[in-house]
């Protein structure tokens, strides 16, 4: 049976995320597809047809999938899904938002944040903020997994020609109603799929020094910005830059940790990094149990003078 | 309006758990047990709702083992009013425990249910959707900010790159994300209080709901050890590793 990947996208196109979920359903199995579920969304339909080893594109198109209200994409999702032997999505706000209304509706059990697929049955995922890896297999006919985008590599953009093939698209829910969002603008890279990364602690003492300071290191490395819990809920930083357990999972080439301590919350979201740089004047933060370039000192001497040797 | 939360007792989230040697799991023996942090944030809001006015009932709900007991009682600390739990020894599963507290919903008949959006323990963050999906309830997941307008809950959410607001006809639920609000101290006199409140206990069975889990656990592992690396001395020596050594700027 078929492999089915639910596409996270803007309509116009594909969310990187969706590209690290195909690689993941290739090694599932070979026959992939990838529901695009949304409004006016030709543009990440012709996307994921291009993403190399998508043997087919199933495209919904309608109002009622254009803010991607939980409710009808579960819909929609639901229309289809006994089809398939794996139906994944990407362990990102969207995927985890929908996949187990999903799930439960298929009367089967969802794997969360999968970061290894051993067999078509069985998978690796962390628990306990992961510090500890369970291996775990599925006694269900379907399986549906969230993939943690960091354990897989992004399938190639393009290289892939499949058919792209309509769906009618599900009417509203009723239940739910979409009023507005804000969503941060930036030039920045999206902080999961960024190669640097700045991330502060509670140790920047304000907003104002949060930026004064790591803003300009970021600008430096055309890196994204990062924080900690402690940062996030003092207010120095918004609530989509939370690295950690049960905020964003990163692993970056480079991760620099300016003024955080490494509570294992955290540790648990950026440990995976390739080079992790800890920046802090206490000598016996735990952040420096796992970096690789530890520098004791003033963060707000440290970060300046490193901005100006870049 | 009748407001039903869930609570969940897991490892004290300072705890750093061991895995077993045997790589059966790890080792909780002996360990503080806490109510789960999420679920914490849950039970306040809950109780701000109904120190507004907006709630007359507030009832919490646990599945597990006996002990849960205390998680229940702390939850009526915090405020609610009545607690059930469904006693178990056997391990639950989110999907077994979305249809318990199912055919609670089914019973208790609740305007608004809220739960924590994930337990540190198994990290699944799937309990909430699938009680939604099994209601039919619509969803109001990581909530940053709730607010109950004419029969309705308009739902403040935490996404990727900001915040989004969708607006939910009730019966709704809520799962909470931890800037919803900071959960007040319990006072000894609240612990007295909770003490004498309603804890009813029943089992799976009764509420003709099969547990059996749907995913085996064949090993637990640790993960891959991180060694420590190296101090430097001064940023010029940083600089220095970053490009000549790890090559990474």
């Amino acid at each position: 049976m078929a492999i089915l990947v639910v596409a996270e996208h803007d309509h116009g196109s594909l969310k990187g995320a969706t590209r690290n979920t195909i690689t993941a359903a290739l090694q599932c199995g070979a026959d992939v597809h990838v529901l695009v579920a949304g409004a006016n969304a030709a543009g990440a339909a012709q996307a994921a047809a291009q993403v190399a080893g998508v043997a087919k594109v199933l495209h919904a198109d309608g109002t009622s999938l254009a803010q991607q209200l939980a409710e009808n994409v579960a819909a929609q999702v639901l229309v289809i899904a006994k089809s398939y032997s794996h139906v994944l999505f990407p362990a990102t706000a969207f995927g985890k938002n929908v996949a187990p209304r999903v799930a439960a509706l298929l009367d089967v059990a969802q794997i969360s944040d999968a970061t290894r697929i051993v067999s078509a049955d069985t998978f690796e995922r962390p628990i306990y903020a992961g510090n500890a890896i369970a291996t775990v297999q599925s006694t269900d006919a379907i399986k549906v997994i969230t993939v943690r985008t960091t354990g897989f590599d992004a399938a190639a953009a393009s290289g892939g020609a499949a058919v792209v093939e309509a769906l009618a698209a599900v009417a509203d829910s009723g239940l739910s109603v979409f009023v507005g969002s804000e969503i941060a603008k930036n030039d920045r890279p999206e902080l999961t799929a960024a190669k640097i990364i700045v991330s502060g602690g509670r140790a920047l003492g304000s907003s104002e020094k949060f930026d004064a300071v790591l803003v300009p290191l970021a600008d430096k490395l055309g890196a994204a910005l990062g924080a900690s819990r402690a940062a996030v809920d003092a207010g120095y930083a918004p609530n989509d830059w939370q690295v950690g357990q049960t905020g964003k999972i990163v692993a970056p080439s480079l991760y620099i940790a300016c003024g955080i301590s490494g509570a294992i919350q955290h540790l648990a979201g950026m440990k995976d990094s390739k080079v992790i740089v800890a920046i802090n004047k206490d000598a016996e933060a735990p952040i420096f149990s796992i970096a690789d370039y530890g520098l004791e000192a003033d963060l707000f001497v440290a970060v300046p003078e490193l901005v100006s040797r870049l | 309006m009748k407001v039903l939360v869930t609570v969940k007792r897991v490892v004290d989230y300072n705890v750093k758990v061991r895995v077993r040697s045997d790589g059966t799991g790890v080792d909780i023996a002996n360990v503080k047990m806490s109510m789960n942090p999420f679920d914490e944030i849950a039970v306040e809001e809950a109780v701000r709702l109904k120190e507004k006015g907006l709630v007359t009932e507030i009832v919490a709900i646990s599945c597990g083992v006996t002990q849960c007991q205390e998680t229940l009682r702390t939850a009526m600390a915090i405020g609610a009013d009545r607690a059930i739990l469904v006693e178990c020894a056997d391990e639950l599963q989110p999907l077994a425990v979305a249809k318990l507290v199912k055919a609670l919903v089914d019973r208790e008949q609740p305007g608004l249910l809220i739960v924590g959006k994930q337990a540190i323990d198994d990290d699944c963050n799937q309990t909430g959707q699938m009680i939604a999906a099994l209601t039919g309830m619509p969803q109001g997941t990581f909530a940053n900010k709730v607010e109950l307008v004419d029969g309705h809950a308009v739902v403040t959410r935490e996404i990727d790159g900001g915040m989004e607001t969708v607006r939910l006809k009730l019966p709704a639920i809520v799962t909470a994300d931890l800037r919803l609000n900071e959960p007040r101290y319990v006072t000894l006199p609240n612990i007295m209080k909770a003490k004498k409140k309603t804890l009813e206990v029943i089992k799976p069975s009764d509420l003709g709901v099969d547990v059996t889990p749907r995913i085996l656990t064949l090993t637990v592992s640790e993960p891959p050890k991180r060694g420590a690396g190296i101090k430097v001395a001064d940023v010029a020596t940083l600089v220095d590793k970053l490009k000549n050594e790890a090559k990474v700027i």
